[in-house]
């Protein structure tokens, strides 16, 4: 018992909540994006971590082979992953929306292998580096952040926080939370749904692109990355409540926190296992999830 | 020399005019041969029993159903096939029916959508002092979600709502509908009023004894055929009305 106090008051344990709470960070940005098209479109976007893949493979390409800047690299991946959201609605998603939900789940689940094998085709199986490190900063003698996980913390936050006020603030933004609640009323508003859709998916792209940005500084690049951050993604989306995405913020903080902390008694993958049932338990609990709102 | 005094004729156009007009979905024909004309600054309504296809004529006119066949005119330009977000841009507002607010966004920002089409957003904030200036209520409760006011505040919400793109014609959609009985009054003291600012309202109603003292004139609708059409004072006076409106 001494000892798992001792562990619990260690300086380690504050080292892994600050990381648990940069983690969350990024899984937060990851979740806004998904969770903008669930809750606009009602669509889930099985493929939505692939689009991040894609993003992380221009950005590396451009970078890498090209010698291109990093940041017309990463403004060219942004601008990229949004085209491919443009184009994931406008040749997918627009045929299949009046559709039944299961078509529209192996439409976006097919996209997943389509990018994964596109991916593999053009680039291989390797993983890839960026090699880029930016150090870590020293908070006190043996606490230390890596500064691209700072740095992305820091992008998420500002992110989440325009794109928050963007909704609650603008014309487009309040638009965009209208339709989702109802969208016939919107075209006699005046709004082209189908347009707003297009745009609501190039976004939702784009901030795929953004995740990308962030991911490629920290993590190789590989066909499947997808795999290692599309299922937490969307577990986060559901525990938050589908389309909730102030639910789906304060979720990808509990999820990362769980995921830091089970890695800091164990091993990183017992980390993963504790959020897993967390979620799973959770499930039988709060099936509409922890922030979902009362019909 | 005589010179040829060239008299202004005033021909009367209708504002909104219908002409034999059919929709329907599939193999089921909602509506056979409607004729429905609406003079600037009138009121006019169209009454009916449940299911004879009223909602289908307003959802016809502002775009939201596809027409089979006729025409629908308003002031002298063709929307028959105008989609809907395209319809409202030419001064047609739609009141739907069960009001359709956005429940979860606060009153103004309802009010807000109303104004989205870029060449109404000049004019949001003279709009939202007029809409607030017809329905004090709406002001006081700005801040509230929709979805939590009561049926009769909903209903002036949505009502805003429409008053917001400066149209030149209402559709109202059963404005009464599922309301207490002292709020039904209410609705038509307001139908009353909006009328008074000299603007040109269709409005659909199951409610024939209170609208037929609002409106100017009313079309009679049934089995999705027009039955029959004249003056408030007209239908009222018909026994034919009172005996299947009025319950006389």
């Amino acid at each position: 018992m001494a000892e798992f106090l001792d562990s619990l008051f260690s300086i380690f344990f504050i080292e892994t909540l600050m990381n648990g709470l940069l983690l969350g960070g990024i899984l937060a940005l990851l979740s806004v994006g998904l969770n903008l098209i669930f809750g606009v479109i009602d669509v889930v976007w099985i493929c939505y971590a692939e689009i991040i893949m894609v993003g992380m493979y221009l950005i590396f390409y451009l970078n890498n082979d090209l010698g291109v800047h990093i940041i017309p690299s990463m403004i060219a991946g942004i601008l990229f992953s949004g085209l491919v959201g443009w184009l994931t609605h406008k040749i997918v998603i627009a045929r299949l929306i009046d559709a039944a939900p299961i078509n529209q789940l192996i439409a976006t689940g097919g996209l997943l292998f389509f990018f994964q094998g596109a991916a593999m085709i053009v680039f291989g199986i390797e993983f890839r580096n960026m090699g880029v490190s930016l150090g870590s900063l020293a908070v006190s003698e043996d606490i230390y952040l890596s500064w691209t996980r700072l740095i992305s913390f820091a992008i998420s936050g500002l992110i989440v926080v325009a794109l928050y006020l963007f909704l609650s603030r603008s014309y487009l933004g309040a638009a965009i939370r209208a339709i989702s609640q109802d969208k016939e009323i919107m075209s006699l508003m005046g709004v082209d749904t189908k347009k707003l859709y297009l745009l609501t998916s190039a976004i939702g792209g784009a901030l795929a692109g953004l995740g990308g940005c962030l991911l490629v500084l920290q993590y190789d690049v590989h066909p499947f990355i997808g795999l290692s951050f599309g299922p937490i993604t969307f577990i986060i989306c559901v525990m938050g409540g589908l389309g909730n995405m102030v639910g789906g913020f304060i979720a990808a903080f509990i999820f990362s926190e769980l995921i830091t902390i089970g890695g800091y008694f164990a091993e990183i993958e017992w980390g993963y296992v504790l959020a897993f049932v967390f979620f799973i338990i959770m499930m039988f609990i709060r099936p509409e999830g922890l922030f979902a709102r009362k019909s | 020399m005589k010179y040829l005094k060239l008299q202004k004729v005033k021909v009367k156009i209708a504002m909104l005019n219908v002409t034999n007009l059919n929709v329907g979905y599939g193999s089921f024909q909602a509506l056979f041969n409607i004729d429905i004309d609406v003079n600037a600054g009138e009121a006019v309504a169209v009454i009916g029993p449940n299911g004879a296809g009223k909602t289908t004529l307003m959802r016809a006119i502002s775009g939201l159903m596809p027409v089979k066949s006729g025409t629908i005119n308003m002031e002298g330009t063709d929307v028959t096939k105008t989609p809907a977000h395209d319809i409202v841009k030419l001064g047609i507002a739609h009141v739907p029916e069960h009001r359709r607010l956005f429940p979860r966004m606060s009153v103004e920002d309802n009010l807000r959508m109303g104004s989205y089409a870029p060449q109404f957003r000049a004019n949001y904030h003279k709009r939202l002092d007029f809409v607030y200036s017809l329905f004090p209520r709406m002001q006081e409760r700005r801040n509230q979600l929709a979805g939590t006011m009561s049926g009769g505040e909903q209903q002036m919400c949505a009502i805003g709502r429409a008053l917001m793109s400066d149209p030149k014609i209402l559709l109202m959609d059963e404005p009464s509908a599922g309301l207490a009985p002292v709020i039904v009054q209410q609705v038509f003291d307001l139908i009353n009023k909006i009328k008074s600012e000299g603007l040109t309202v269709l409005i659909v109603e199951q409610n024939v004894k209170q609208v037929l003292k609002v409106v100017d004139r009313a079309y009679i609708i049934e089995a999705g055929s027009l039955k029959m059409g004249g003056t408030s004072s007209e239908l009222l006076g018909s026994s034919e009305v009172q005996k299947a409106y009025l319950g006389m």
